[in-house]
């Protein structure tokens, strides 16, 4: 929109826009503002924490899998539970996430079972069928290449009139990418129920945000694109669901796309495949384990007296028994025969690939 | 029968899909009120509107992407890319995620889309507009590659694109959008995917092609034939997964086998079709088989585009040689 007040240079300025940052809880876990409604109901807060738990002991339990040699290549999202857990509840099931492959917080709250993530990192596609809602996005490993997806999915919500919403997980490097750029211009044009969710956790494997981009904010992408960008706390649990909650509900109304870029950091390595002490300084990991989101919730559910050491043993107790259960089911599910890769390859095998199929079955080449 | 273009037979297929199918949406660079700058898409944004024809913005990458949701979600997307220089961009969709979303989800989610986009050169067009690159399309699993030679067939092929329930990309050659015309009969009917179709028959030599240079074999087959060659002639239409049951049926019959596309010969498409002669009718061949194609080059801007493209003259050459063999 045009302004007519003049520039520095005595040329009026056209536009101008601003990006705030959203917190609610401090490091220590003290207020530094009023809360947001839902945050006075201390069931949900602690809800929201027995997640972050699970999916941080899950994360832990998957990453010492794979060093003993019973998983792939796995990424963990610790330090960043915050971000799944608040994006995801303020999600409904009928609404459809489109993830990222560090997105395991969000996707336990959205429904998948521990052993199905654990199947499809242990190797197995089965893992993808899995049990959360059956429109959402398996995690998409070509980094950003999901949020033209999510542009296909929210026009179908528009064009069929569903008050439906589509969200959409990436990392700080995705951002970089033309594929979020293309899909956010896109979503811009056409005002979609989207809701773009950068997850910065300030590292994409080895290379720092300020090598990533010289923007300011990674929330100001958006404006280029037409609609609203804002940081939030990414360790905060309650900023994130907050900015979440507004954002979903304003995409469900027709008000178009938003996007939230959580800040966060990324207290692991990439992957385990990774060793981050190549890169960065263990001071700075170090600096962070005190922004970290557990501890966060944790202290002010206790200074609210909704939480205490003997929720908190019980709960280290039912996690450790769901996950070993989880790992149980997983270790003991047999791999399939192998011509069992061509199935679902299509609608029904064209029979251009029977005589591949039946010779890996070992029946006889044509 | 009326007659029609290649490009009207794309046009009147997509207008019948739209119709018969709430969920067919077609999205492109300047598809809607300009109608697509082939005119393959002219007329159906001002009868199917805005919301069903979408003049996306100019991002191939999205509009290959945005495909994938759509199908996931259950609708019948139609994507257009312009020229195939412009296609690159989707290839990560395509191979990463089209061609593998039923797989990678065991049937959970799938993606029946179409992407089309004009197909080789002969058309005097600026650079990157003339490319034939449709091998590296067929060399993927889970992806259909469809390309029509004749108005009827594209009327038929994209209309089982669109029905199909996989990811299909329709390649339309470019050269002969206008210069192929024929009865086209717009009744709905599509024509099967996966089958290749033999144009011509005859007991002495195989002629295999797609696309525009269809038209070039039909036509050596009619001056071999003055020769007294009897040439059959088979046009492949779904390059993946193709019809290898017709090729080695044609081929054992005749003996001898000549291939013939517009691509650049190395890990061209018709080192597919030889490999697959050689191993499975090897003993059937009375003469070596002949590839007549583009040449290992970047193809050439318009000034010579005409001699990078495969001609009649070498393809009558090349199959003489074949028959005359030993």
């Amino acid at each position: 929109m045009a302004e007519t007040l003049a520039g520095e240079d005595g040329f009026p300025v056209v536009a101008r826009f601003h990006v705030s940052r959203r917190a609610y809880l401090a490091p220590d876990g003290t207020g530094l503002r009023r809360l947001p409604s839902f945050a006075f109901d201390s069931a949900l807060l602690v809800s929201f924490f027995r997640a972050m738990v699970l999916a941080r002991a899950f994360d832990l339990k998957a990453v010492s899998l794979q060093r003993t040699g019973r998983l792939g290549t796995y990424a963990a999202a610790l330090g960043q539970e915050a971000v799944g857990i608040g994006i995801a509840s303020a999600m409904r099931e009928e609404d459809v996430l489109l993830p990222s492959y560090r997105d395991n917080a969000a996707l336990l709250w959205r429904g998948v079972k521990m052993e199905e993530i654990l199947l499809y990192w242990g190797g197995d596609e089965r893992g993808n069928r899995s049990s959360g809602p059956a429109h959402d996005f398996p995690y998409c490993i070509p980094v950003g290449s999901q949020a033209p997806h999510a542009a296909g999915v929210a026009y179908a919500f528009k064009f069929r009139k569903e008050p439906r919403v589509a969200v959409c997980l990436f990392g700080d490097g995705a951002t970089s990418k033309g594929d979020v750029w293309e899909a956010m211009n896109f979503a811009g044009v056409h005002k979609l129920p989207l809701v773009f969710v950068a997850n910065n956790n300030q590292w994409a494997i080895s290379v720092p945000l300020k090598l990533q981009t010289a923007s300011e904010t990674l929330a100001q992408k958006a404006i280029a694109a037409g609609f609203a960008g804002e940081q939030v706390d990414g360790n905060d649990v309650i900023a994130v669901r907050a900015a979440a909650e507004e954002a979903i509900a304003a995409a469900r109304g027709g008000k178009g796309p938003r996007l939230i870029e959580a800040i966060t950091y990324r207290l692991g390595d990439h992957t385990t495949a990774d060793d981050a002490g190549r890169y960065r300084p263990p001071e700075e990991v170090q600096r962070r384990w005190k922004e970290e989101p557990i501890a966060r919730l944790r202290a002010y559910l206790v200074s609210q007296r909704a939480w205490g050491k003997a929720e908190e043993e019980q709960l280290a107790r039912e996690c450790q028994e769901r996950i070993d259960a989880a790992v149980e089911r997983y270790l003991t599910m047999e791999p399939r025969a192998p011509e069992t890769m061509f199935d679902h390859l299509y609608a029904e095998l064209p029979k251009f690939y029977a005589p591949q199929r039946d010779e890996l079955k070992g029946g006889t080449h044509a | 029968m009326p007659e029609s273009t290649l490009v009207e037979a794309v046009n009147l297929a997509l207008a019948r899909a739209m119709r018969d199918d709430p969920n067919v949406i077609v999205l492109g660079e300047d598809v809607g009120v300009n109608g697509g700058v082939f005119r393959a898409t002219v007329g159906l944004q001002q009868r199917f509107g805005t919301e069903r024809v979408i003049d996306t913005p100019l991002s191939e990458l999205l509009i290959s992407g945005a495909c994938v949701g759509m199908a996931a979600q259950g609708l019948k997307p139609v994507g257009e890319i312009q020229f195939m220089g412009f296609l690159y961009p989707c290839i990560d969709q395509l191979v990463n995620h089209a061609s593998r979303l039923r797989r990678r989800t065991q049937g959970r989610l799938s993606c029946p889309m179409v992407l089309r986009a004009p197909h080789g050169a002969g058309i005097r067009a600026p650079e990157h507009h003339s490319e034939a690159t449709e091998a590296m399309l067929a060399h993927i699993p889970g992806l259909r590659v469809v390309m029509p030679s004749s108005p009827e067939r594209a009327y038929g092929l994209l209309l089982a694109a669109i029905r199909d329930p996989d990811p299909v990309v329709f390649l339309e050659p470019t050269r002969i959008y206008r210069a192929a015309k024929g009865p086209v009969e717009d009744n709905g009917e599509a024509l099967p995917l996966d089958v290749a179709f033999v144009l011509r028959q005859g007991r002495d030599l195989t002629l295999i092609s797609w696309g525009a240079m269809v038209r070039e074999a039909l036509a050596a087959a009619e001056q071999l034939a003055a020769d007294g060659i009897a040439a059959e002639v088979i046009d492949l239409a779904t390059l993946k997964p193709y019809d290898e049951e017709t090729v080695l049926n044609s081929v054992s019959k005749t003996g001898r086998c000549v291939i013939v596309h517009e691509a650049a010969r190395t890990g061209g498409f018709g080192g597919e079709i030889a490999a697959l002669v050689a191993e499975r009718a090897l003993l059937s061949l009375l003469a070596p088989i002949a590839r007549v194609t583009g040449y290992d080059t970047i193809i050439p801007l318009p000034r010579l585009e005409q001699h990078y493209m495969p001609s009649v003259g070498r393809i009558v050459a090349a199959a003489r040689k074949v028959y005359q063999f030993g």
